[in-house]
């Protein structure tokens, strides 16, 4: 009996929920500062002239800084392939370009103390020209960076060759523009950090973040440091979806600012000051042509996609990529043309925000393929079935330039349509169409791929036998909610018999850890899960050796028995057998049991057919989510509660994005959802029982043959809820409507095609 | 996240409160449920130098009858007025609207007197008392005044009460369970309405009032009038948008805000029996 594949509650849990976890806010730093940034409330002003010196005054103020005392280099860029002229300074010097960027760093004895002090600080601005929205962008007539002569700041092609994507030569096409919102990633905990200098001369820098070593990597970068200088420690995160994957030029003058007063400093924005500083999400135009026979056979897709990165070019530059490269789906389509480009506007920086560009590419593909088939009048599961990529047909290269490693996307399809009883549903429909009911019901699918791993970098992960014959085992990849305690103690356990109360997993610490990525792209369970048993099997393998000495016996001949804690003993002999502890306790004293392990991968393609059921007041424009069911293939699933957990929590932020979530400004730059009142997080009452399944198609690919589950909720369900909404009306002559689906916006679609 | 400073004093009766009150003038306000006041402060939208907390004068908390009408104290929280059986009995829409404000931690803290005091336009109880003709209770340093709902609402957050004057009690007059509804339009269910309407049948009279559809809550005259004149509940609701500009924001142009008014007021006859 193995715990793989079995469901296992989580270990955090019960500290979490009793005890608290603890957060940077939270740690216990003797003599530590505030620090409270000031920050631009004009989306783009020139800076004529600041002054600080009444804030100086103030109780409690120890120091203020601004730009221009700030002896460190620009923000690293992302990639170097972004213009250099693009930079940004760590607090703006000359020009603001967005609400909420930092102009002036308070540090004080308290966090009041900084907040009253701001009032203080006398900023001048002189307003330039706003740009918002990616049409005002990309005409160039105001440019954020007039040196670099260009709001673009990148532009990508590939797929079939132009030539060969005969759009016009297709018996039936559907073209439309399509609108991915603007998101907040909004977790629980906003960024929060702090910084001490030790008396030896090295930095300590707390972290709210996905993985300490590259923010380690990246502040010796910028302060000049050697990596061993500096200890970043990641303690418990409250959530993230992405959006801390990188460090922000507030967390990073830190160590500056603590030099500089002597201190330990500390900054926790308010929620307010978070919706703004943290990165946004999504926030892409997409212009969609999708092309084929009457028979409802798909032959050439061609997509151009502007993205708006915000302010200054960030993770959210690079994403569109990763819609064109997923733009077809799980279709056999011949031939697809992907064209991207990325914009700066006036607003806040946009980052990776769960799904990361690929939610954005499901988005675009199922809702042309729900047109395609209206515009055929063919069932949209009918058209779904007739264009899948087959089981046979993998490895599959698609025409976009990326290979899908395994799928039974079919059998996904079938097994939701049952589970949601479709032919019902249909028929409930058909009934309340006739009678012209004043709530409508719309059934919306969702068959999506997903790809895991996309990002390069192996994850480490070692186990050590402890003396008292309990392991250690350390992993590179930071968890902030996923449950990496308990699926590591499940490997651990499953390889050498440990009771997972005997294994201690320990993370987000470089001076404990040695190497480490970022947990994010779903990749943990595929990259640090292999490492760690690899790590696992090495060290089972070394404690034979071990035991073969201490039985006297040889190696080949001494087995593992995983029941009853583990023990070792000949072949044969069980009697006479070796426990951990009594390995432990054998093992010479120059004789650590530690094995370690680095494992890179190539991506994975888990996949999904999801089905939304809504309602929708065809007076009001009201959608409610009625039904939702899940079929989710992430190849093998190490602990289905925390795949479900996966599925639920995605499902629910998918479906706050289809009818809820959208971040929105006014011509002049301004915010308009910087609070949780304004900005449309989703709560439990807006939510159905989902009902969900899973299929285990294997990835080639990781030794595990895991898929990666984490984010398929939010590239599945936004398309299906918005089909469902779409659905429901198109007796009534709606074709599309926008995300969110709002009642405003259901309520026009309605009106303008009953015109 | 943070208020600005301020001083704080807990008052031990009504008198007490009033005499605070007129001490530090505009610079003080009543802290009683704080669910309006404190986000305020906390955004420091709002500063007040000195807070005067009512909240536990434990004799302005009650729900008797009172005859031909009910008597709230200013004090009672929402989550009492939705759970009263007299009320249930009396005057449902109330209790029912009540039922609706905010999430479950909103209605144990915030208070009837607190939310009217605070005026609203887009609170849902102001209108609902405008519905039902109720009447204010306000104690100044001279004494008690009556002012009836229709003259209480003077602009968005403003109302009747003088500087040094708070509301003591709220009277509503009883119907019993005849006609009434309350239809609140939200697109989370713990949002604001967005448009709400709280519609009554008393004595042959049907009093209607509308949420956010103003600077104050307001009562429909167009579609009270219209029925008044044999109209039907169709062709009445018609009119509830009738002389109304409702603002615009996120969640609904003001086109569509009048919309919402017509069809949740017609909803609102229907389910009421017009």
């Amino acid at each position: 009996m193995t715990l793989f594949g079995t469901p296992v509650r989580r270990t955090e849990d019960h500290r979490l929920l009793t005890a608290g976890g603890t957060y940077v806010a939270d740690l216990d730093l003797p003599g530590v500062a505030a620090v409270t940034y000031v920050v631009s409330p004009f989306a783009h002003a020139r800076i004529t002239s600041i002054d600080v010196e009444a804030a100086r005054t103030m109780p409690g103020v120890i120091d203020v800084v601004i730009g221009s005392d700030v002896d460190l280099g620009p923000m690293p860029s992302v990639n170097p392939a972004f213009p250099e002229t693009m930079t940004r300074s760590i607090l703006a010097t000359d020009v603001v370009r967005f609400v909420g960027e930092p102009v002036v760093a308070i540090v004080a004895e308290t966090a009041s103390q900084g907040i009253d002090a701001m009032a203080e600080v006398v900023v001048d601005y002189d307003p330039l020209p706003v740009v918002v929205g990616i049409d005002a962008s990309a005409t160039d007539e105001v440019l954020l960076f007039p040196e670099a002569g260009t709001n673009t700041v990148m532009v990508a092609d590939g797929g079939s060759d132009a030539a060969d994507v005969d759009i016009e030569g297709c018996e039936v096409v559907v073209r439309a523009t399509y609108i991915s919102p603007r998101i907040a990633p909004a977790p629980i905990e906003p960024r929060s950090s702090a910084s001490r200098w030790e008396p030896d001369g090295r930095l300590t820098h707390w972290l709210s973040c996905q993985g300490a070593h590259p923010v380690r990597n990246m502040i010796a970068s910028v302060y000049g440091l050697p990596r061993e200088q500096v200890r970043v420690i990641c303690p418990d995160v409250g959530g993230s979806f992405g959006s801390k994957a990188r460090s922000y030029p507030e967390d990073l003058l830190l160590p500056w600012l603590s030099r500089r007063v002597g201190r330990p400093v500390r900054w926790t924005p308010n929620r307010s000051d978070d919706m703004v500083g943290l990165g946004h999400g999504r926030s892409q135009q997409q212009h969609v042509e999708l092309g084929g026979s009457r028979d409802g056979t798909l032959q050439a897709l061609r997509v151009r996609v502007v993205a708006d990165s915000g302010a200054y070019p960030m993770v959210g530059a690079m994403l569109p990529r990763n819609t064109g490269m997923l733009a077809c789906g799980p279709y056999r389509i011949p031939a697809v043309r992907w064209e991207i480009q990325s914009v700066l506007t006036n607003t806040t920086p946009t980052t990776a925000y769960r799904g990361a560009g690929r939610p954005e590419a499901t988005a675009l593909i199922e809702r042309a393929v729900d047109m395609f088939a209206a515009e055929i009048s063919m069932d949209p599961a009918e058209l779904r079935r007739h264009n899948f990529i087959g089981p046979d047909e993998f490895p599959y290269d698609t025409p976009t330039g990326v290979t899908y490693d395994s799928g039974t996307y079919a059998d996904g399809l079938e097994l939701a349509l049952r589970m949601a009883k479709y032919d019902e549903l249909r028929a409930e429909q058909q009934e309340r169409r006739s009678s012209g009911a004043q709530h409508q019901i719309g059934i919306g699918l969702a068959t999506f791929i997903d790809r895991t791993s996309g990002v390069p970098g192996a994850e480490y992960g070692s186990i050590e036998l402890e003396p008292d014959g309990s392991a250690l085992v350390r992993t590179g990849s930071n968890p902030y909610g996923q449950g990496h305690h308990t699926s590591w103690a499940m490997l651990v356990a499953d390889r050498t018999g440990l009771p997972m109360d005997r294994i201690r997993v320990v993370h987000g610490d470089t001076d404990v850890v040695p190497k480490g990525g970022i947990t994010g792209g779903s990749r943990s369970v595929q990259k640090a899960g292999s490492a760690i048993a690899a790590a696992s099997d090495q060290l089972v393998e070394r404690a034979r050796q071990v035991a073969a000495d201490t039985l006297e016996a040889a190696v080949d001949d001494v087995v593992l028995d995983r029941s009853g804690g583990g023990r070792f003993h000949v072949v044969g002999t069980p009697a006479r057998a070796l426990g951990w502890d009594e390995l432990a306790a054998n093992l010479p004293e120059d004789d650590a049991l530690r094995c370690e392990a680095e494992i890179e991968t190539g991506s994975s393609f888990p996949s999904g057919a999801y089905v939304a059921v809504v309602e929708v007041d065809t007076e009001t424009g009201h959608v409610r989510v009625r039904d939702f069911v899940t079929v989710d293939d992430a190849g093998a699933i190490l602990n289905p509660l925390l795949a479900e957990g996966q599925v639920h929590g995605g499902v629910g932020q998918g479906i706050a994005q289809a009818l809820y979530e959208e971040f929105a400004y006014d011509a002049d730059g301004n915010p308009l959802t910087a609070n949780l009142a304004d900005y449309g997080i989703i709560g439990a009452p807006e939510l159905p029982s989902f009902d969900g399944a899973l299929l285990e198609t294997l990835s080639p690919n990781n030794p595990l043959g895991a898929k990666g589950i984490a984010e398929s909720g939010t590239i599945g369900a936004p398309p299906a809820v918005q089909n469902a909404v779409v659905d429901a009306l198109s007796h009534l002559g709606v074709r599309h409507v926008d995300m969110p689906c709002t009642p405003e916006r259901v309520w026009q679609a309605i009106g303008a095609a009953g015109r | 996240m943070i208020p600005a400073s301020f001083d704080y004093k807990r008052a031990e009766s009504v008198d007490e409160a009033i005499a605070l009150l007129g001490e530090h003038g505009d610079e003080a306000k009543l802290l009683a449920g704080g669910h309006s006041l404190l986000p305020l402060m906390k955004l420091r939208l709002a500063t007040p130098s000195f807070l005067i907390d009512v909240g536990r004068l434990k004799d302005l908390s009650y729900i008797r009858d009172a005859g031909d009408h009910i008597a709230i104290g200013a004090l009672t929280r929402h989550r009492d007025v939705e759970i009263s059986d007299l009320l249930a009995a009396e005057v449902p829409l109330l209790a029912r609207a009540a039922s609706t404000v905010g999430d479950p931690q909103v209605r144990h803290r915030g208070t009837l007197g607190g939310t009217l005091a605070h005026a609203d336009p887009a609170s849902d109880l102001p209108a609902v008392i405008l519905a039902l003709g109720g009447t204010l209770v306000a104690q100044g340093p001279g004494g008690s005044r009556e002012i009836a709902a229709t003259d209480f609402f003077q602009g968005f957050l403003e109302t009747a009460l003088a500087e040094d004057e708070m509301i003591t009690e709220v009277r509503v007059p009883k119907f019993g369970g005849k006609g009434w509804s309350f239809q609140k339009f939200t697109r989370r269910s713990q949002d604001w309405a967005i448009v709400g309407v709280a519609a009554v049948v008393a004595n042959g009279s049907t009093g209607i009032a509308l949420v956010n559809m103003a600077s104050t809550p307001v009562r429909a005259s167009g579609v009270e009038s219209a029925l008044a004149g044999g109209a039907s509940a169709t062709d009445a609701a018609a009119q509830a948008a009738d002389g109304l500009e409702p603002g615009a924001d996120l969640n609904a142009s003001t086109e569509y805000r009048q919309h919402l008014a017509r069809v949740l007021v017609r909803r609102a006859l229907e389910e009421a029996g017009v």
